[in-house]
């Protein structure tokens, strides 16, 4: 039984099923095809984990589905690796995939378009398998673009908005530059090994003799996929955008699980990694700063998404800062607490939302711990998860990113630490924000609005409560341990190990003090908060406007392609060359067409004339020719 | 064999009165006539070779050109009879409106 090509087909069958059928077929039969064929591979994948757990620490099954193409000896296969860090991945997966599926229920209920969102979400699901099981990275680049293309359907599903289908087209177009860095990374790789299985580069890569290709420009070229994918700076323009789509898919696409993909990618390929020091230090700056920034954008914002979304940014800085000083399997152990606490994040806003029936703006919110309990409980525990307060999920894989940040003598650093600790402190308190505005400080809700506020049903709320119990208790499983035989782990500076228990404090102190800021400034509500940005008005316009990075790549690569398409392809191109050589053409047959007009005078002996000159001038040639 | 000769001049000149009264002559029915003449040249000339080379078919030719030259007058008549009418004129010069 191939059980993993199986995982990867179920959502496939769903998408199929919902696809083509799911209009004709009716909701529920929508809903069980929806949410059971994913149960069923998360179940199948149970099922494998317990196969690859009988199999000893190092083994992986390896499953060999398709041959897709030979080219004389050379042949390109659809095969499928199942080790302990695609396990994890592919657990998350479908793990809060289906939960997402079945929160989707509840709140996608009275959408006309449910069969197709439906077939979306599964169709996704299919994609982000293939990505995560497949052994050559050509599979994988495929499920990449598949996801991308999942994304792209999910965030404009509502299309009749404009803005929400520029949203659509932003993110697709956005990831289009990083998978130019992806296909030059796999040319690359192909060229110099011959071979684009990833535990076969892996291996030539740690072995004696080094490949005859810098470690460091694949590893680059790679990294500039993963930063479209996961939303680094200078591409994470499309993540925020992509809150235009339905709660849900932000939950599982935009936090959970695609834009981890980048993660999974540079974990994936630790073997370039650890050859490649610059690569790593590209990597592990652009995480840093990427948290920074994100999180100071987040401070200020006022939608309840977007404040997740530049969250989300923020923590897949420091999953790549993890990476980036070589503490991959820390990185991944982030990827599973954040997909628990980030996407009970989203789907409470998304009950938020619902309750609220679409507002998202937190300053017309307050109030709302008692109108709905359980979604004020769980979206508190996630926030405390988040924040990084032990015991709670987030506080192991976060406090354990710093300290290889600081410590590991892969390119640990006081510099990498300090900045991802600054992080983790806004973290705290933009989300200690969050949840003072949104739930405990005095009602700001319009009468009517407050009026209709009510709990979400227990399809919503049965998987926002599992998501809340995982970040609460997720951290108790160590995943880099587990993944270590897979994913070697940096080891740290001797002569610093000493600080360890001293930085665990200093990450609980941060955390702490975030929630203690935020709540001598928010406890009221808006007015202090307010009095402080008024205080530092530039700042607070620079961090509102988020850097006016799309500003500036409109500025910088709108406007000129603009001008180009508009002088030059359209003006010159178009306009001149094409339909003026068109329009010329006519216009010479037009004007012949006017001259020889005019022979045709009506005139009877003119005619006669014309065919006498024309007999003679054939007897003519005749005469001289035969 | 000169008395054929002079047979063909003669061909030679109806045909060219015919074909000159065409081109230079205004009047429709006199234009009619011209192009009779031309066929009659032709006839002539048909029966002269026939003659000249004692075969036949120039003659059955002829008596095709007879048929044609019947259903030609046959139609052409009318339609100057209707162009009259209409213009009040047998002149073809104005005629050129019909030229479309």
């Amino acid at each position: 039984m191939k059980l993993l090509t199986v995982i990867v087909l179920l959502p496939l069958a769903g998408f199929l099923l919902n696809g083509l059928l799911g209009k004709r077929m009716g909701r529920s039969f929508v809903s069980i095809v929806g949410c059971g064929l994913p149960i069923l591979a998360f179940l199948a994948t149970l099922r494998a984990f317990a196969h690859l757990q009988g199999a000893g620490p190092e083994a992986s099954l390896v499953e060999h589905a398709y041959q897709w193409a030979t080219f004389g000896e050379r042949s390109f296969d659809v095969s499928f690796y199942f080790d302990r860090l695609s396990a994890v991945m592919t657990l998350i997966i479908t793990g809060v995939g289906s939960l997402i599926h079945i929160y989707s229920t509840g709140y996608m209920k009275d959408d006309p378009g449910y069969a197709r969102y439906f077939a979306y979400l599964n169709l996704f699901l299919f994609f982000m398998l293939t990505l995560v099981l497949g052994r050559s990275l050509l599979v994988c680049f495929v499920g990449w673009e598949g996801v991308g293309l999942a994304s792209y359907l999910l965030i404009g599903f509502w299309f009749e908005d404009p803005a929400k289908a520029a949203a659509g087209k932003k993110a697709f177009i956005t990831n289009r530059v990083g998978d130019a860095g992806f296909l030059l990374g796999l040319f690359l790789l192909y060229w110099a090994l011959g071979t684009l299985n990833m535990d076969e580069i892996n291996a030539a890569f740690m072995g004696p003799v080094a490949p005859a290709v810098s470690a460091s420009l694949v590893g680059i070229l790679l990294f500039i996929g993963a930063t479209g994918k996961s939303a680094q700076i200078p591409l994470h323009v499309w993540l925020p955008d992509a809150m235009a789509g339905p709660t849900p898919v932000s939950a599982l696409i935009h936090a959970a699980t695609m834009v981890t993909a980048g993660v999974y990618l540079v974990a994936r390929m630790h073997g370039i990694y650890e050859h490649a020091p610059e690569a790593s230090q590209v990597v592990a700056v652009i995480g840093v700063l990427t948290a920074f920034f994100a999180a100071t954008i987040a401070l200020v914002q006022t939608d309840i998404k977007k404040v997740l979304a530049y969250s989300t940014v923020s923590q897949l800085g420091l999953m790549f800062l993890a990476l980036g000083v070589g503490a991959y399997g820390v990185a991944v152990f982030h990827v599973y607490t954040h997909a628990f606490f980030k996407a009970c994040l989203f789907l409470g806003a998304g009950s938020v939302i619902h309750a609220l029936g679409g507002e998202q703006d937190i300053r017309k919110m307050g109030g709302l711990a008692r109108k709905i309990p359980i979604t004020f409980v769980t979206f508190a525990i996630a926030t405390v998860a988040i924040a990084g307060i032990p015991p709670f999920a987030g506080f192991f894989s976060k406090d354990e990113i710093l300290w290889f940040a600081f410590a590991s003598e892969h390119g640990g650093s006081p510099v990498l630490w300090a900045l991802g600790s600054a992080a983790a402190l806004m973290t705290s308190f933009y989300m200690f924000r969050l949840l003072w505005l949104t739930f405990l400080t005095p009602s700001r809700m319009s009468h009517d609005v407050e009026h209709h506020v009510h709990e979400s049903p227990f399809s919503m709320t049965s998987a926002l409560i599992v998501l809340a119990l995982l970040s609460a208790v997720g951290g108790f499983v160590h995943v880099p341990e587990f993944l270590e035989p897979v994913l070697p782990l940096a080891t740290a500076h001797e002569s610093l190990e000493h600080l360890e228990h001293s930085l665990v404090y200093v990450a609980i102190a941060v955390a702490v003090a975030g929630f203690v800021l935020a709540t001598l400034l928010y406890r009221q509500g808006l007015a202090k908060g307010d009095a402080l940005a008024a205080r530092f008005p530039r700042l607070h316009r620079l961090l509102g406007g988020k850097y006016y990075i799309d500003e500036l790549y409109e500025a910088v690569l709108g406007r000129p392609l603009h001008w180009i398409s508009d002088r030059v392809f359209l003006g010159i191109g178009d306009r001149f060359l094409i339909d003026g050589t068109l329009d010329g053409l006519a216009g010479l047959t037009r004007r012949a067409a006017g001259r020889l007009g005019r022979v045709e005078t009506g005139q009877l002996q003119w005619y006669v004339a014309m065919a006498v000159i024309g007999i003679v001038g054939c007897l003519a040639w005749v005469w001289r020719h035969v | 064999m000169a008395d054929l000769q002079v047979l063909v001049w003669l061909s030679f000149a109806l045909f060219a009165t015919g074909l000159v009264g065409v081109m230079i002559r205004r009047n429709a029915l006199v234009m009619l006539m011209c192009m009779e003449l031309m066929l009659n040249a032709v006839i002539l000339a048909l029966v002269t070779f026939s003659l000249r080379t004692a075969t036949l078919s120039g003659t059955v030719l002829v008596f095709l050109i007879f048929v044609v030259a019947a259903a030609e007058i046959a139609i052409a008549i009318p339609i100057v009879l209707q162009l009259s009418r209409q213009r009040r004129s047998l002149d073809v010069e104005g005629y050129d409106s019909l030229k479309g």
